[in-house]
């Protein structure tokens, strides 16, 4: 496949998001939004996307930083994650954000790579990815998912057809902290718990998330009910530097002496979502927080896995990551 | 084709182009002003080689559209050494013998001199962290994080020399 040689597109940088809405209408199907484009280049460069119109969201005004609201912070869609590493709010009260977001990719890519765009990136299946016509794509056949697809990045949980997972690393965070998506269009505004916003193939096969089209993430808000509460984060991959998360955990846990009173537990790389270990939590509010407690939460993490061919290894590594997750918080 | 005109500043010189939709930052460095030191080794992101600092942060100028750089200052490899006085680092990087083919350093000298003006005396964690989206085929790393190292005590040194000499006035 022809690498490096994007197809022909007309470039916009509208100044409001007025102009953007617009710029959708005209160009329909044609149109790609693009913020920090650390994942849009890629997808023009492969020529498995070829927009018409590249609608680029950077000179929106009133779309970075991050703000204290009444109830916790809200993070502008194009703030960066560089941004949000050392943005001194976020530090102080939302650690596991942090702690996400320095795990993304490489200091480069964190520089100009925006938190909307890593919520939004599309799925690393490299099927998919490469352009073919699976059903993610349009077509009718999962190649993952077939005898002789390689699948060892593919997901244990909430498979439809297409067995992709969610690359995003901030996104577990995000749920384990119960945050909100702000959407906006030309309708208006709506706002969409984190954990409604990320959804799987049953749901929107080509689409991982909620945005429908002409929908601009605008903002993140994070809610103050787990502010500085025990956090831990922690992704494997197969190489130390930049990589993408085979499995990763983000957990929120509120401890009062010793006594787990609340938690959210999410995995990211099992499922095309984050997924969030009910079960788990279930098993160890009102808990003491040791040994015992973490076990008890790691044994009910995996239920309900369907392991593809060669993603077994997968389950021992969500038990190990939320024993850990549960212990260390 | 059409052009899209952009006024910029690369190395401290003000540089007007006009370049396509879909020229990267790497493509006109390279292509439209004959600054070749910033490399292709991908395309994707993975990489580093086309390192550059953009209003003074680190970004891959692969995954840069020209036009978005308008009004923005560059700065590339080209820009570290003073005349024929190559920076601390270039200098650090032939004595420890931190590259063998040398695609990948202009890459890393451009990602240590980022580390460098925000962290004078990084740690070789703090080294190894910032330089994380560096790949180098041939030297393995260690060489490079040595001369790093040994490149900020040069600059500690300088900045120290430079403060003593304003205070003799
Ligand atoms: C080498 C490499 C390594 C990477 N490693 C990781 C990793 O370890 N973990 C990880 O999580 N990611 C990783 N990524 C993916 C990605 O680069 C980052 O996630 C980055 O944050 C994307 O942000 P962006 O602003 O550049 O996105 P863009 O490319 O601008 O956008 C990505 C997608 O989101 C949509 N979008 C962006 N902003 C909005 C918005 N405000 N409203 C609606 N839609 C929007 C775009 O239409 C596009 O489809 C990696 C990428 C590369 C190239
Ligand atoms: S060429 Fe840009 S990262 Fe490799
Ligand atoms: S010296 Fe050859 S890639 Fe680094």
């Amino acid at each position: 496949m022809l690498k490096d040689m994007m197809t022909r597109f007309e470039l916009y940088r509208p100044t409001a998001l007025a102009d953007a809405y617009e710029l959708i209408d005209q160009f329909g199907a044609g149109a790609w939004l693009m913020a920090g484009g650390q994942d849009s280049l890629d997808w023009f460069k492969d020529r498995a996307k070829q927009p018409r119109a590249v609608i680029e969201l950077s000179q929106i005004e009133g779309m970075t930083g991050v703000r204290e609201t009444a109830d916790g912070v809200e993070i502008g869609a194009l703030t960066t994650l560089a941004e949000i590493e050392e943005n001194a709010l976020v530090r102080e009260r939302y650690g596991l954000l942090v702690s996400a977001a320095s795990h993304v990719a490489s200091p480069q890519i964190r520089n100009v790579g925006t938190i909307g765009g890593n919520l939004c990136q599309d799925t690393r299946c490299w099927y998919y990815r490469a352009g073919l016509s699976c059903y993610r794509a349009g077509g009718n056949i999962c190649y993952a998912d077939s005898p002789e697809g390689m699948n060892r990045e593919h997901c244990l949980f909430g498979a439809s057809r297409c067995v992709a997972v969610s690359p995003s690393d901030t996104a577990p965070a995000l749920v384990a902290l119960d945050a909100s998506m702000v959407v906006s269009s030309r309708k208006g505004e709506r706002v969409v718990r984190a954990e409604r916003f990320f959804v799987g193939p049953d749901v929107d096969i080509q689409r991982m998330t909620a945005l429908q089209p002409g929908e601009i993430l605008t903002a993140i808000r994070i809610p103050s009910a787990f502010s500085s509460a025990n956090f831990y984060f922690e992704k494997v991959a197969e190489r130390k530097t930049w990589d993408f998360a085979l499995v990763s955990v983000a957990a929120a846990l509120r401890i009062e002496s010793g006594t787990i009173r609340d938690a959210r537990i999410v995995c990211g790389g099992v499922e095309c979502r984050p997924r969030r270990m009910r079960d788990a939590e279930d098993a160890i509010r009102g808990r003491e927080q040791n040994a015992e407690t973490a076990g008890a939460a790691a044994r009910r993490s995996a239920g309900g896995a369907r392991p593809l061919r060669y993603n077994e290894y997968k389950i021992p590594l969500v038990e190990n990551l939320v024993t850990r997750a549960v212990r260390d918080a | 084709m059409k052009g899209i005109a952009v006024s910029t500043t690369v190395n401290g010189d003000a540089v007007e182009f006009v370049c396509d939709a879909r020229e990267t930052l790497l493509d006109v460095l390279r292509n439209h002003l004959g600054l070749t030191g910033a490399k292709e080794g991908c395309g994707t992101g993975d990489c580093g080689a086309c390192s550059v600092l953009l209003d003074g942060q680190l970004v891959c100028s692969c995954l840069v559209l020209g036009a978005e750089v308008e009004g923005r200052e560059i700065e590339t490899v080209e820009g570290m050494a003073d005349g024929d006085r190559l920076h601390p680092l270039q200098k650090r990087f032939l004595e420890h013998a931190a590259l063998q083919c040398g695609v990948c350093t202009p890459g890393f000298l451009v990602a240590a001199k980022a580390l460098l003006e925000r962290n004078s005396n990084p740690s070789e964690s703090e080294i190894r962290y910032a330089l994380a989206g560096n790949l180098c085929r041939c030297t393995g790393y260690d060489k490079i994080v040595h001369a790093v190292h040994a490149a900020a005590g040069d600059l500690r040194r300088q900045q120290k020399a430079r403060k003593k000499r304003k205070a003799a006035g």
